[in-house]
């Protein structure tokens, strides 16, 4: 006899576990048992085998391996004993799941269970098949569920039908076959079978539609009436609960008729006095008859248009927002959220109440209230809402801070009523909580406040206040500093000053102080910094009084370790020194930055950034470390010429900065993305415009192409810039920006400047014997160094291409843009033709003329064709 | 699918029992465990039962020293999930007389064999206490 023989237990084991100290002592307890488990099941030791497996149990649930134990539960199902078989059966749903390649072997014995006289035992290879089967084996034992839906033992047909639940979900073609036996169940009687009835018949309903149009027809009344008579049965004490018959099948029956009236006016007529009965006589003091309530409220809501109920629903929801406890007020909330695409009004009159459920102690309640809040605000009522926001923003602790400042500085961007709101509304949220702001909240507010060119002394004013208070908040410290920088001269002479305004004297040297203090207090942040540095650039050519104390600041930073600051310095000291004469000239205020290309590019990054969030491990793949790296990027690019050649002017600094800024680390938090997506213009500049963004199954290749999109106005060097091209039928839906609209299938793309700007020929860049590629030049009038190019593909042979893909790479000194073809089938013959949309950015406009490499690649005959080529015949002046 | 996962733990977070409706690995389980234990032991009284987790919903309960966590698809009733809960302790209290945790732990397979009959695939099955146990009932006279 082995010495090792499961002779312990099951409770000797647990006490001997419990007994442990430590995770090692367990580990080792744990071992040894495994170890005389394997013992006995080589030696196939029949006494034991059901205790070996309780122990086993036990084991897999503290969380340690247990595969070996796996063919034990076979030998246990197939033993004749009712507990053998139990454990066994026990074992497999707890040890086993369906991808395992064993629970095939399994599948004789279900069946030989299904059919076995003992209705117990036919009950457990129901409740094993109902838990744990694959497809296959749902197909082959189908038929034996079937009958048993109509055996004469009530428990067991209660269990066919939650397994033939499992079934049609796995082998959808299935079910018609259980149609008919499903709608025979709901006539029951037996509380158990009725409510596996109804979960059997909801998801039919929800898998084929005609199994839905079937129990509209026939079962809507037998429904209603098994409704009402439990609703009105009198006490019973099998099912009573709280002095309610069998809440949970009340609440089934609720949602079954959900399904059944949404989309329906007939079935909702039908059901209409049922719920206003349910809806009015249901206690509501305890937690059962709020539940049933609940979902009462949940049906109306969703059914079809009847005033008087909804009115009742509102006014139950109303009722559960007032209540003490912290569940129903809960429930309520969500339950507004979906009452207010119904009804906006009677949501708006309980505003008062869900503000203060934004203030509660519970941070589920803050969630559902804040988001509900964000659903309620409308043009009327923005301006005291956000108020209270911004107030309890001060008060909040820090997890909520992140949601609550995102959403507000949605709210504002969205609804506010003139600028000078929204500008001492971000102003406020900035000092508050500017670390949470997100990047592309403060990108926006500083195009805003350049295109607000009456604000721009108040602005300055403002936030040089703010400044002196709140140094700590990195945000308010960059747009407070670049605004110093740009207006610090209306900062000094007080330029534009408001009736609301204060007068306040600021002298030079108080402007260069607060940025020096920018400088010398954030130590850690290299954007800060950076564009501290050009500040006081630009306010060296504003107050040439302090040119020499700026210049001193500057050289300061001659020998940070960081290459960026370095660099900066070096050549703003150069520029301070030797070039003199073009320092006002490079300095100038910088143009109005355009708020339609901002916002476009930005609801083109909020798509990218959500369909990059999706695919995580794409998102850093750009090559940048920092998202702070990325204005930095095109700076580099401008100055890594000789200093003594500025090629462009102050003003593409920051239209580079911005544009350039689609940080793809910038992942926006799951909750705010779904409503904002839906409103934003859906310009696609970046490809993803199309394709729902929040879709996690977005392919491959638009993440690749989203990230490609991220380096190519990013990575000023030799980036190959490609697109995967979209299928034809995806035409964006959205409505097109004139200059932004590209995707206009097979039709001209509008060029709304071409009339502007000169004429340049176009030019067949490159064409062998069974293709041809034409470029169209355009340029937009003030932006010289850009230049739109239409490609045009025609196929020259007798045979179609598919898969079609164009990739163009450029030279250092050029920045290149691809849009998405407009297909990637090109039809034979020329019969048709892809176009495609580039834009290229010479900076060395009028110098080099520009150059592309091109590959093209498409399938052809199912075979893969490849072309390469060189353009170098670009008109000269491009 | 309905409710996804049914888990007792007591209070210092070791899991008493656990009955997963939907595959998950080894590790991810233990992760899963450890998340939600901590959040629902750290919460007060006073805040409600309703705890939201990646993309499902926890519904738990405090019955003395033992927490009942069930996690649930997002639109289901809530309120109704504590019901069960409650009456899934008053199932196991009357089959045991007076449950505690131990008498979990040691009649594991019991309580196993009673959600079993309560919850089959996500979905209640059967609220009716009598009939709840009459097969556990059975069995235990024939064994």
């Amino acid at each position: 006899m082995n010495p090792f023989s499961s002779g312990t237990r099951l409770r000797d084991m647990i006490r001997a576990i419990r007994a442990c100290k430590t995770a090692a002592e367990e580990r080792a307890v744990v071992r040894k048992e495994c170890a005389a488990i394997r013992a006995a099941i080589n030696e196939n030791d029949q006494d034991y085998r059901h205790r070996n497996l309780a122990k086993l149990m036990f084991i897999h649930m503290l969380g340690y391996p247990t595969h070996f134990g796996q063919m034990e539960c076979l030998k246990l199902i197939a033993s004749a004993g009712f507990p053998e078989k139990r454990i066994g059966y026990l074992g497999l749903m707890l040890l086993l799941d369906e991808r395992q390649e064993v629970l095939m072997l399994v599948t004789n014995s279900l069946k030989q269970d299904l059919n076995h006289s003992n209705q117990y035992i036919v009950g457990l290879a129901l409740c094993a098949l109902g838990n744990i089967c694959s497809a296959e084996m749902a197909r082959d034992l189908a038929p034996e569920v079937e009958r048993l839906l109509q055996f004469r033992d009530p428990n067991v047909r209660k269990k066919a039908a939650l397994c033939s639940i499992r079934i049609i979900k796995k082998v959808p073609d299935l079910a018609e076959n259980f149609i008919n036996p499903a709608s025979s169940l709901l006539k029951e009687k037996h509380h158990g079978v009725l409510i596996t009835g109804v979960q059997l018949c909801m998801d039919l309903c929800k898998v084929s539609s005609e199994a839905l149009e079937y129990v509209r027809k026939k079962c809507i009344e037998g429904l209603v009436k098994t409704l009402r008579d439990i609703a009105n049965s009198p006490y019973s004490p099998e099912y009573d609960i709280a002095g309610i018959t069998d809440p949970f099948l009340h609440i089934r029956l609720l949602k079954l008729l959900r399904i059944l009236g949404q989309g329906d006016a007939d079935a909702s007529d039908c059901m209409n006095d049922i719920l206003a009965q349910v809806a009015t006589k249901t206690e509501s003091k305890k937690n059962a008859g709020n539940a049933i309530l609940y979902e009462c409220v949940e049906t109306i809501m969703s059914i079809e248009d009847n005033g008087g109920l909804r009115v009742l629903a509102i006014n139950i929801l109303g009722r559960f927002l007032s209540n003490r406890d912290n569940n129903i007020r809960y429930v309520a909330l969500n339950m507004l959220m979906k009452a207010i695409v119904v009804d906006a009004q009677a949501v708006q009159r309980h505003r008062a109440t869900i503000l203060e459920c934004v203030k509660d102690s519970d941070a589920s309640i803050r969630k559902r209230a804040l988001e509900l809040v964000y659903l309620l605000v409308n043009e009327s009522n923005v301006k005291p809402l956000t108020k209270e926001l911004i107030e309890y923003l001060e008060v909040s602790d820090q997890e909520f801070k992140g949601d609550l400042t995102a959403k507000i500085c949605s709210l504002v961007e969205k609804f506010s009523p003139e600028k000078i709101w929204y500008i001492d509304q971000m102003l406020k949220v900035l000092s508050e909580a500017g670390n949470f702001v997100k990047d592309e909240v403060w990108h926006a507010l500083i195009v805003v406040i350049s295109n607000a060119s009456d604000l721009h002394g108040y602005t300055v004013r403002a936030l040089y206040r703010a400044f002196q208070t709140s140094t700590e908040q990195e945000s308010l410290v960059r747009v407070a500093v670049w605004c110093i920088g740009e207006y610090g001269d209306m900062l000094v002479n007080n330029v534009g000053m408001l009736d609301i305004e204060e007068p306040i004297t600021v002298t030079e040297s108080d402007t260069v102080d607060a940025v020096e203090v920018a400088i010398k207090r954030h130590t850690l942040d290299l954007t800060t910094k950076a564009m501290a540095l050009i500040a006081l650039l630009k306010l060296s050519s504003r107050f040439p009084s302090c040119s020499e104390r700026i210049k001193d600041i500057i050289v300061q930073n001659k020998r940070s370790l960081m290459l960026e600051l370095q660099q900066r310095s070096i050549e703003f000291n150069c520029i301070l020194q030797k070039h003199q004469n073009i320092r006002s000239a490079l300095l100038e205020r910088m143009p109005v930055l355009d708020e339609a290309t901002f916002s476009g590019r930005r609801a083109g990054s909020l798509h990218t950034a959500i369909s990059t969030s999706t695919g995580a491990p794409h998102n850093l793949q750009n090559g940048i470390a920092k998202p702070a790296a990325a204005p930095i990027a095109d700076l580099l690019d401008l100055s890594s010429d000789d200093a003594a050649a500025p090629s462009s002017s102050g003003g593409d600094f920051l239209m580079d900065l911005l544009g350039v800024d689609l940080s793809p680390a910038s992942a926006p938090s799951g909750t705010s993305q779904p409503p904002k997506a839906g409103t934003d213009v859906l310009l696609d500049l970046l490809s993803i415009g199309t394709s729902p963004p929040a879709q996690s199954s977005s392919s491959a290749s638009d993440i690749l192409s989203s990230s490609q999109d991220n380096k190519a106005p990013l990575a000023n060097l030799n980036g190959l810039a490609s697109l995967s091209s979209l299928p034809a039928n995806a035409t964006s839906p959205a409505s097109p920006v004139p200059m932004m609209d590209l995707l206009d299938g097979l039709g001209p793309i509008p060029q709304k400047h071409e009339e502007n700007g000169p004429a340049y020929p176009s030019l067949v860049a490159y064409e062998s014997s069974s293709l041809r590629m034409t470029f169209n030049f355009s340029k937009q009038p003030g932006n010289p160094q850009m230049t739109l190019i239409q490609a045009t593909f025609t196929n020259l042979s007798p045979n179609v291409y598919n898969d079609f893909l164009f990739q163009a790479a450029v030279p250092k000194f050029l920045q290149l843009h691809l849009d998405p073809a407009s297909s990637n089938t090109l039809p034979a013959s020329g019969n048709g033709s892809i176009t495609q949309n580039l834009k290229v950015t010479n900076s060395q406009q009028g110098k080099k003329s520009l150059v592309m490499r091109i590959r093209i690649a498409y399938k052809m005959n199912n075979k893969d064709v490849l072309e390469e080529g060189q353009i170098n015949n670009f008109p000269r002046d491009l | 699918m309905g409710i996804r996962f049914i888990l007792m733990v007591n209070k210092q977070g070791q899991t008493r029992l656990a009955q997963y409706y939907e595959w998950l690995t080894l590790e991810e389980r233990r992760a899963l465990e450890g998340e939600i234990v901590r959040k629902c032991l750290a919460r007060t009284e006073q805040q409600c039962s309703f705890v939201e987790h990646r993309n499902y919903k926890i519904v738990y309960r405090r019955y003395a020293s033992l927490f009942f966590l069930v996690g649930v698809d997002n639109d289901e009733n809530e309120l109704a999930i504590l019901e069960f809960i409650h009456l899934l302790v008053e199932t196991m209290d009357r089959h045991f007389g007076n449950v505690c945790e131990l008498d979990i732990m040691f009649h594991l397979e019991k309580a196993h064999f009673m959600l079993e009959e309560m919850v089959m695939n996500g979905s209640v099955v059967e609220t009716s206490k009598a009939n709840i146990l009459t097969p556990i009932q059975l069995m235990d006279k024939a064994s």
